[in-house]
């Protein structure tokens, strides 16, 4: 089994915020935008080396939602930085409107998804973002799973025209992803070759499937992992190809099972290959404070409530 | 630069154009329209600095958003009339498969719109971006854009109206059109919205009024007032005095005709009110 190591962890906002440093290097038409949290998007670094292209807009998500659809007006690609959710149920019909419905080339980028901000609580932990996203026509949804991958994102989407919404988070996990690995925008990568039971996983909770990976090995099971960075356009063939060999799915996800990662894959497959699924997700409830390691357990989100889920798949194939 | 009365017949032709689109379909709003009907076509045919056709960026001309997009008659007419698309496609207003949906939108790709515009409240902060772009293009080109006054009771606003005069967004000139009438009733009555000079010029704008905003040539007037205003470091509103329903007698001083189509009799005596001077579509 090809087996993952890092050596170091780094949260992914910081691969957001050195993969705009680099965009405002390369790409003059590049902008960004704030809602009063620069550091925590770790936007330091683009602000002091363009400060003719950074629009602080105050505490105003929904100004600065429209503001970024006008800036396209005249070729700016915007970037917009707030949490989650600000960056999504606060500003839903700023959204829809001026960016999703007009088609304009915003790049809504959002951290402190899910659970893993931790003691702010659930005023803060978003755990519905991705479905709210997803749902809005012509909205590209991403969740990177590491810095380099979250970097990599952040300068791919650049060259992407049309809105996207971009997902990270604030604690630091491991970075096990090559830092020269091209992103490729709907576009799975599998981690691991396996024959038992799949396990598609996005944003934080690819790690821990891979630690569930190892887990299940030890017990004789021999399991594929897949990196679902993106969410919308979803890759249906790298899902459909890989049950195709094993037979049951465990999704896993930072999010709600409503509306999720989850619900996509299952509608790939309840409309081409009918195949048992188990949901590792939050169960249609709010967060709380806490450290992220204590969240994550005691939402079920981690790498033993991956083997859990696999070991249950696999008895109803 | 057309003469006042070629401007004075397009504005009876644009009304001709609102009515006959809103009863075909028995939908749509014709008071608020006929309200700025002087102020569109004025805007369009003697104010912006316009370039023939249309790319969406805009460099290089001004701009205009409309916030209020209820009032896609009036927009749509007096695009046609400028040349965007063709007048025929007027027929097509609110119909299936039409370019003209009932609140101007980008997704059918109609010339002349930049901005999806309906749910209210959201224009003012799209015409900011569109003005910090030119800005930073160093295009000296102005953005307007169109607000109805029962609009600015939506939060967003306030926070593009701080937001304007806080970053010197002194290229735009955002005209609120004061009819004074909403749908629920009078805006006194609705929800009383105070001084809305005062409360533009607390937040840091350029104020210029034009107490005649059914008049072609007040507007002109008063809008090359707002123009000699901007470029001084602050935002400009222009408040822009309109009757609702202006030019049909019984659409007049109401707020029954905000979002309703007239009848056949009715039609033909608001069409009897503006003989037909450039040519029905």
């Amino acid at each position: 089994m090809k087996t993952y190591t890092y050596t170091e962890k780094k949260d992914t906002r910081s691969g957001f915020g050195d993969g705009l440093t680099e965009l405002g290097r390369t790409n003059p038409d590049v902008v960004a935008l704030c809602a009063d949290l620069t550091p925590s998007l770790k936007m330091g670094d683009f602000i002091k080396e363009n400060p003719e292209r950074f629009f602080q807009i105050g505490i105003a998500e929904a100004n600065m939602m429209g503001i970024a659809a006008g800036l396209t007006i005249g070729g700016k690609i915007p970037f917009t930085g707030t949490f989650a959710n600000f960056s999504t149920g606060r500003v839903y019909d700023q959204i829809r409107q001026s960016i999703a419905y007009s088609g304009k080339n915003v790049k809504i980028c959002a951290s402190h998804a899910g659970l893993t901000l931790g003691e702010d609580g659930a005023t803060h932990q978003i755990l519905e973002d991705i479905g709210l996203m997803k749902m809005l026509p012509g909205m590209t949804v991403i969740n990177p799973c590491d810095y380099n991958q979250t970097k990599a994102a952040t300068i791919a989407i650049a060259e992407h025209e049309g809105p996207v919404y971009l997902r990270f988070g604030r604690p630091s996990v491991p970075i096990f992803t090559p830092a020269d690995q091209k992103f490729e925008i709907g576009k799975a990568i599998q981690l691991t070759e396996g024959t038992d039971v799949t396990i598609v996983a996005t944003g934080h909770l690819v790690w821990e499937a891979l630690e569930a990976s190892k887990a299940l090995y030890e017990q004789g099971i021999s399991a594929e992992i897949i990196n679902i960075h993106t969410i919308k356009p979803l890759d249906e063939k790298a899902i459909l190809d890989s049950v195709a060999k094993t037979g049951c799915i465990v999704t896993a996800e930072e999010h709600n099972y409503l509306g999720g990662l989850g619900e996509s894959v299952a509608r790939v497959l309840a409309t081409n290959n009918p195949t048992p699924q188990e949901f590792v997700a939050t169960q249609d409830t709010f967060g709380e404070s806490g450290t992220p390691a204590q969240l994550m357990d005691k939402y079920g989100l981690n790498a033993e409530a991956i083997v859990k889920a696999a070991q249950t798949v696999m008895k109803r194939k | 630069m057309p003469n006042t009365q070629q401007l004075e017949d397009l504005v009876i032709q644009v009304r001709r154009d609102i009515l006959r689109m809103v009863h075909k379909v028995n939908s749509g709003h014709p008071g608020g329209s006929l309200g700025c009907t002087e102020f569109m076509v004025a805007l369009y045919n003697e104010i912006m600095d316009r370039k023939e056709g249309f790319d969406m960026d805009g460099i290089g001309e001004d701009l205009f958003f409309l916030s209020n997009g209820h009032i896609s008659p009036v927009f749509y007419s007096v695009l046609a009339r400028a040349g965007y698309f063709p007048v025929e496609e007027l027929s097509t207003f609110r119909l299936i498969d039409s370019r003209l949906q009932g609140h101007p939108t980008t997704h059918e790709g109609l010339p002349g719109v930049r901005i999806a515009s309906g749910s209210l409240g959201q224009g003012m902060s799209v015409a900011l971006g569109a003005a910090q772009a030119k800005k930073m293009n160093n295009d000296a080109h102005l953005v307007y854009s169109l607000h109805g006054d029962g609009e600015l009771q939506e939060g967003q606003n306030w926070e593009a109206i701080m937001y304007a005069s806080a970053k010197k967004v002194d290229n735009i000139i955002a005209t609120v059109d004061l009819n004074g009438q909403q749908i629920d009733g009078a805006t006194d009555e609705v929800l009383p919205m105070g001084n809305i000079r005062e409360k533009f010029e607390a937040f840091g704008w350029t104020v210029v009024e034009i107490e005649e905003g059914n008049n072609v040539e007040a507007i002109i007037k008063g809008m090359a007032e707002a123009k000699s205003k901007t470029g001084q470091g602050k935002p400009v509103c222009v408040l822009l005095k309109t009757i609702m329903g202006n030019g049909v007698d019984f659409m007049m001083y109401t707020h029954e005709w905000h979002g309703k189509a007239p009848n056949d009799a009715q039609l033909e005596s608001g069409l009897s009110q503006n003989p037909e001077t450039l040519g029905d579509y």
